[in-house]
């Protein structure tokens, strides 16, 4: 976390102890509250850009203050009130006309109000869905959303998504900022949408969410923290969205997926850093906590009533989780999920592990002529798991040329190193 | 906020409506635009002349240069306008999203700047 790379250190009066005591209550309180803090400062400018600098100056100023004047009962309404006075000068300075005065002194009674509740027990009022709809809208450039929702809600620096995102900081600095401007110019509402558009909206929210998450699980060794934390942060946001939106069924399926997800990490390499399929894995490695957590979770979103993407992927998670531990071949069900997932989703990933289940029911044979009517999307002939999925079907069908060939392509296609050594090894037990 | 809806579309395709489905292009403006005045956000809007008639002036080393035709040759060309004054983008592209135009080509939506009163 970093307080915008603006803290003093105050020498004078203040014992390195007290500074330390200072640090980490800012520290606790960004953690908790820095992206309440941002979404109550941003909501009635829809500027960001200055929320967040309002935000770093009053970080910059606790440092400098709190080892020698203690910290305050209230650290978030210490900060907000001088984030509040920095929001406030900076919108005047850009706002000349004649409705300036009367915005201006709406946007303080407005401040006044929350800065009141932050007083009390209650806290700041809670805006960060307003403020992650704002950052997932269709008029944001996809590719940036998950970015900035990591930037905005959660603090995270432009170096650490940068490096997690594979750009760099300066490319992603610069759409970072781009993209805030666009919530400001264009007026983007900072609100949570009507009921007919908020399932739409949603999805993009907790799409922009598991894009996060994927980023953070390119690396699923674990061996590059900037990515690993990336997967856990997500997984944060998303347990903000299921606390603030109870009734969203599809976001306690996008974190019980999550949960599943991270419940095999360390079953998912070996000591030797190779990669180990799920068949294969040691079920002692997995955590059964999160396994446990996912499907109350999954439980809860059934009772909810209304199915989607992330509830099926999750279901199909918590089979095969099943098949594992009992032993029990449970694939009519695995193929019916999948026909349902295809059903919503359509793509070409979904296709493909749909035939490789249906293998294990009928067969290599009929899973092959199920990926042949894949074959026409030109988007496979790039897709590394096509191409192992082709190979691994069609050296269980007994066609071992066409098999080492598959392989082959899929090897040239992987990026991970581990990977590649899998699918290597895959296509020598195939032989000459 | 004011909101600029420019709408993009073949100029061609028109003049290949029938007199009927012309008739009822006109209608569907027609409602349109009575929508926009009744919610109160109609600013203004024109339906513009196609590029035939149109011509660009530009100033190159100190001499004005007029051109025959639009600024850009494209397929689709800007056939007209709405000025709006909504609360918000998702007001704007509500309002977008139900203009004829948006059936038969694209409607872009800007904002404008607000200019000191």
């Amino acid at each position: 976390m970093s307080f915008g790379g603006g803290y003093s250190r105050n020498e004078e009066g203040a014992t390195s102890d007290h500074q330390a005591r200072a640090y980490n209550a800012a520290d606790a309180v960004a953690r908790r509250s820095y992206g309440k803090l941002v979404a109550f400062l941003a909501a009635r400018t829809r500027d960001v850009s200055a929320a967040e600098d309002a935000l770093s100056e009053a970080f910059a100023s606790a440092l400098a203050h709190w080892p020698t004047e203690g910290c305050p009962a209230n650290p978030e309404a210490w900060l907000l009130t001088v984030a509040r006075r920095k929001v406030i000068d900076t919108h005047r300075g850009k706002r000349r006309d004649e409705l300036a005065g009367e915005e201006l002194r709406v946007l303080a009674l407005g401040m006044d109000f929350g800065l009141e509740r932050a007083g009390t027990n209650e806290g700041i009022p809670d805006q960060r869905l307003a403020l992650m709809f704002a950052c997932t809208h269709p008029a944001i450039e996809a590719s940036v959303r998950a970015p900035l929702i990591l930037q905005v809600v959660l603090g995270l620096d432009a170096k650490k998504i940068a490096s997690a995102f594979l750009m760099s900081p300066a490319a992603i600095g610069k759409r970072l900022v781009r993209a805030k401007d666009k919530i400001r110019q264009a007026g983007i509402p900072f609100s949570v949408p009507e009921r007919e558009e908020l399932p739409g909206r949603l999805e993009t929210v907790l799409d922009t969410i598991y894009a996060a998450f994927t980023e953070g699980w390119s690396d699923p060794g674990g061996t590059d923290m900037a990515r690993r934390d990336l997967a856990e942060e997500a997984m944060f946001l998303a347990r903000v969205v299921t606390e603030l939106l109870p009734g969203a069924s599809e976001a306690l399926g996008l974190l019980a997926l999550m949960l599943h997800a991270e419940a095999r990490r360390h079953a998912r390499r070996n000591e030797r850093g190779d990669y180990v399929p799920l068949a294969e894995q040691d079920l002692a490695l997995w955590e059964s906590a999160m396994i446990d957590e996912a499907e109350a979770l999954l439980r809860h979103a059934g009772e909810l009533g209304s199915i989607g993407r992330y509830q099926l992927e999750a279901a199909l998670q918590s089979a095969h989780v099943d098949r594992c531990r009992t032993g029990h071949a449970n694939w009519a069900e695995v193929v019916q999920l999948y026909d349902a997932l295809f059903a919503v989703v359509g793509s070409p990933v979904v296709a493909i592990n749909r035939a490789l289940a249906i293998a294990e029911l009928q067969g290599a044979g009929a899973a092959l002529v199920v990926m042949q009517e894949l074959a026409a999307d030109a988007r496979l002939a790039e897709y590394q798991p096509y191409w192992a999925a082709r190979a691994e079907l069609l050296a269980k069908a007994g066609e071992r040329g066409e098999a080492r060939e598959a392989y082959e392509i899929a090897i040239g296609l992987e990026r991970d190193v581990s990977v590649r050594r899998f699918l290597q090894e895959r296509q020598a037990t195939l032989g000459r | 906020m004011e909101y600029l809806l420019m709408l993009y579309s073949e100029e061609g395709s028109w003049n290949q409506l029938t007199k009927e489905q012309q008739g009822q292009g006109v209608a569907a403006y027609r409602a349109y635009t009575e929508a926009l005045q009744k919610a109160g956000a109609l600013k203004s809007s024109n339906r513009l002349q196609p590029t035939s008639a149109a011509t660009t002036v530009r100033l190159a080393n100190g001499k004005t240069q007029v051109l025959d035709g639009p600024y850009v040759e494209s397929k689709e060309q800007i056939g007209g306008y709405y000025l709006i004054d909504v609360p918000d983008l998702d007001a704007a592209i509500s309002w977008a999203a139900r203009c004829p135009g948006a059936g038969h080509g694209t409607v872009e939506v800007r904002p404008v700047w607000s200019m000191p009163g």
